[in-house]
């Protein structure tokens, strides 16, 4: 596409003066779009305009108004900040046209409107239930939705003090009564999911050809307990002998609507529960929250200087934290059984020993706060962190780079394997490694700089052939770039308070905010509606790890069953993440 | 050559299990069991294997670790418990998985609340250790523990916690976190004294006007 077509989005008004207005509602920004125009739109700004990436597709109910509402984020392939657009339907009748057929990425992501929030999506081939189970009843984010057991709407709730009314929650909430069933399914033991069939018959479209003999096309389920999945993650594959036709990854094995929580939790509630998301991340988790809750709070929470910079510091050390890790596990799937993952996992355990040190625990750190960070790095964690930086990290990774790089069955297992091109990883709203790898420079860090990130020198680490090995290795460059902005933090890092006013209880004033980080594993967003009250009026999270599945079944199409293993393992993601 | 990059592996894998060897014969042995040994062996110069032999070892715990909190109490000069709490109810509205009760106790003549608790329930097995009560406790009366051996046989009955096994002396706290205990002392003592003083002026300023 050449520059000089692109035209700015304000002219998006005078194109459809009809169709496309302003959003003028108090803290909401973008432009209201009407439904029959949506698809036109969306051509529009991809092709015209340059917006050629569809971050993050959003549902909200807004049961007062009666309205679903849908809201997109676009982004610019070359970089700079989102353009919003919403529309909005009727709660009764909530029907969106799909954007499928221009960004394939919106596909899990509308799913997973339709599955917690009852919103149709013309259009899209594959419109299932992703995260909950087939049989349930109900959109479990819509505001009206009811569970079983719960003690009130938002918290904290009223019988926890001062009458201290004890109980268990089991006790109130037991065994076989935690479930809702549809009305019409009197006997669940005996009921057969039809989405199973449904899942099936999707796979079933493709017809085997053989000239000479006639051959079947076998189903085969990869999970949800498999080795390979790191988790509860199952993969329907088709196959043609050993050579995958098609395949559809199957999820929500873990899920626990975190939003719907989210929404019942105050603001500094939810804090804790990112750290759940990404377990392996919890540092990123915090800081995108952080930031989300931060845009709206505006000057109410400045961060001092101190504190960016700890931000900076943890937020790199989480990634080669998980760098690290996701380079072990490969090579564990990839059959080394556990050395190089050992290995990995000795580095992270020196840097889980510095956020131990610092925010308290190793895992669900629970670390940053609205306006800083919780508390100052102990001084001496702060050593333990210099010597990691300068001294150890960068002669293991070099150990690393000897031991893996150069190895032939790695060679052979990753190279030309689970290839996708730049133009699909795009279209498929792949984000982090998974992009980068494919030959799309594009990071966060320099693209749409939050925190003090355009303050460090560091390069966006770019690998051009979209393989396995390619995956494999521009996590190696990453966490050498990583190293780079951590000495230049170290380095730099200022005295002073890391945390100004730290209140109880936050207010936080009424607006939407979406918010990204580049995040380890890739592009991590919250996107936050707030009415004014203690509790978030809508809280989602796009989260990297799910939507980079996205182009699982493009990778693993024409490799053989051996290779699913490979491309999971080097998309790298946490089930935590994927089905939060 | 192919299999050079195996070799260079190899080699790499070898030198982690000379190494481990290397550091047994330097300690001549003391790796193992000692303070000393478990620094070294999570500090940044450690070569070759650096496994604690948990439970017979233990890493130290760092002062900011945190696991299920406790309420500090004083000892009074008679021997029983001065719980520091107020039951305020700042903790259990902070507690993201609001599994703190508090019962306030109120006064039976004129029915207004007494800042003390009748009784203090938090449910170990929802506690998500974040660490909100004790940051944002305004008495410092609770506190996060560092005991992490908390496994029992029956989880029905007895993980519920009430203010009898919640409660820990002020010595227990300033023995595992010195550093929080001593800030905390400080800035009580500051407090103290600012007040001292103020009752002195006040007082020096009535002896005058009379």
């Amino acid at each position: 596409m050449a520059e000089q077509t692109i035209a700015p989005p304000s002219e998006l008004e005078s194109q459809f003066p009809d169709a496309v207005h302003l959003d003028e509602r108090k803290g909401h920004e973008g432009f209201q779009v009407s439904t029959e125009k949506l698809v036109e739109v969306a051509t529009i700004l991809r092709d015209n305009m340059g917006y050629d990436y569809l971050s993050s597709v959003t549902g909200v109910d807004y049961i007062e108004e009666d309205l679903m509402e849908v809201v997109y984020h676009f982004y610019k392939s070359t970089g700079g900040s989102a353009l919003v657009l919403n529309v909005q339907v009727p709660r009764k009748n909530a029907v969106v046209p799909s954007l499928y057929h221009v960004f394939p990425g919106v596909d899990f992501q509308e799913r997973e409107a339709w599955d917690l929030l009852g919103i149709k999506f013309e259009g899209h081939p594959d419109l299932r239930r992703i995260l909950m189970w087939e049989g349930f009843d109900g959109h479990p984010l819509r505001k009206d939705w009811k569970e079983p057991f719960y003690d009130e709407d938002h918290k904290p709730f009223s019988n926890r003090w001062p009458n201290g009314e004890v109980f268990r929650s089991e006790d109130n909430n037991p065994f076989g009564k935690n479930v809702q069933y549809p009305k019409d399914l009197t006997k669940p033991e005996k009921w057969n999911p039809e989405a199973e069939d449904l899942l099936y018959a999707g796979l079933l479209d493709f017809q085997a050809e053989g000239k000479d003999l006639k051959t079947d096309y076998v189903i085969v389920n990869l999970g949800p307990q498999h080795p390979s999945t790191h988790g509860v993650f199952r993969m329907a594959v088709v196959l043609d002998g050993e050579t995958i036709v098609s395949l559809k990854p199957v999820m929500g094995y873990l899920h626990r609507n975190h939003e719907k929580i989210g929404e019942r939790n105050t603001y500094l509630h939810n804090m804790p529960f990112t750290d759940r998301l990404d377990y392996i991340c919890s540092m990123t988790n915090n800081f995108g929250y952080a930031l989300a809750v931060e845009k709206l709070l505006g000057k109410k929470a400045l961060v001092p200087e101190r504190a960016e910079y700890i931000r900076v510091i943890m937020s790199e050390m989480t990634r080669i934290n998980n760098h690290v890790w996701a380079i072990g596990f490969l090579l564990n799937d990839l059959g080394a059984f556990f050395t190089p993952a050992l290995y990995a996992m000795e580095e992270r355990e020196l840097i889980l020993d510095i956020f131990e040190a610092t925010a308290g625990s190793r895992m669900m750190c629970n670390y940053f706060r609205f306006g800083g960070v919780a508390r100052d790095i102990p001084e001496d964690a702060f050593q333990k962190l210099k010597d990691l930086v300068y001294e150890r990290l960068p002669r293991k990774v070099d150990e690393l780079d000897i031991y893996l790089t150069e190895n032939e069955i790695v060679g052979e297992r990753c190279e030309g394997v689970g290839i996708l091109s730049p133009e699909d990883a795009i279209a498929f709203s792949e984000t982090g490694p998974v992009l980068r790898a494919s030959g799309v420079p594009y990071d966060i860090r320099r693209a749409d700089p939050y925190g003090i990130y355009d303050r460090f020198d560091f390069d966006v680490a770019v690998r051009y052939h979209g393989d396995c090995y390619d995956r494999y290795i521009i996590r190696m460059d990453e966490i050498r770039q990583s190293l780079r902005i951590l000495q230049q933090a170290v380095r730099d890092i200022p005295d002073g308070p890391v945390l100004t006013k730290n209140p109880y209880n936050v207010r936080v004033p009424a607006g939407e905010s979406y918010v990204r980080i580049e995040a380890p594993k890739g592009e991590l967003g919250y996107y936050i509606v707030s009415d004014g009250t203690a509790n978030p009026y809508r809280y989602h999270i796009r989260s990297p790890s799910f939507i980079n599945l996205t182009a699982l079944e493009k990778m693993c199409e024409g490799h053989k069953v051996a290779d699913i293993v490979a491309i999971l393992g080097s998309i790298d993601i946490t089930l935590g993440d994927v089905d939060r | 050559m192919y299999g050079k990059g195996i070799l260079k592996g190899m080699w790499v894998t070898l030198k982690h299990f000379v190494g481990t060897f290397v550091d047994d014969i330097k300690w001549l042995g003391r790796r193992y069991n000692n303070i000393k040994g478990i620094q070294y062996r999570s500090g940044k110069d450690v070569k070759g294997i650096f496994t604690i032999q948990y439970p017979e070892e233990k890493l130290p715990t760092p002062e900011e670790f945190r696991y299920i909190p406790f309420l500090v109490y004083d000892t009074k000069e008679d021997g029983t418990r001065e719980e520091r709490c107020t039951s305020c109810g700042i903790c259990s509205k902070v507690c993201p998985p609001q599994c703190i009760w508090i019962e306030q106790t109120t006064d039976p003549k004129t029915g207004r609340p007494v800042p003390e608790p009748v009784e203090f329930y938090i449910d170990i097995d929802i506690c998500m250790s974040c660490g909100y009560c004790a940051e944002y406790c305004p008495f410092d009366a609770i506190k996060m523990d560092h005991d992490y051996e908390m496994a029992s046989y029956d989880r029905h009955a007895s993980h519920i916690f009430n203010k009898g096994l919640l409660g820990k002396p002020v010595e227990y706290y300033a023995e595992i976190r010195p550093f929080n205990y001593e800030r905390e002392e400080a800035r009580r003592r500051e407090k103290e004294a600012k007040k001292a003083a103020a009752v002195k002026a006040r007082e020096e300023r009535t002896a005058k006007t009379d």
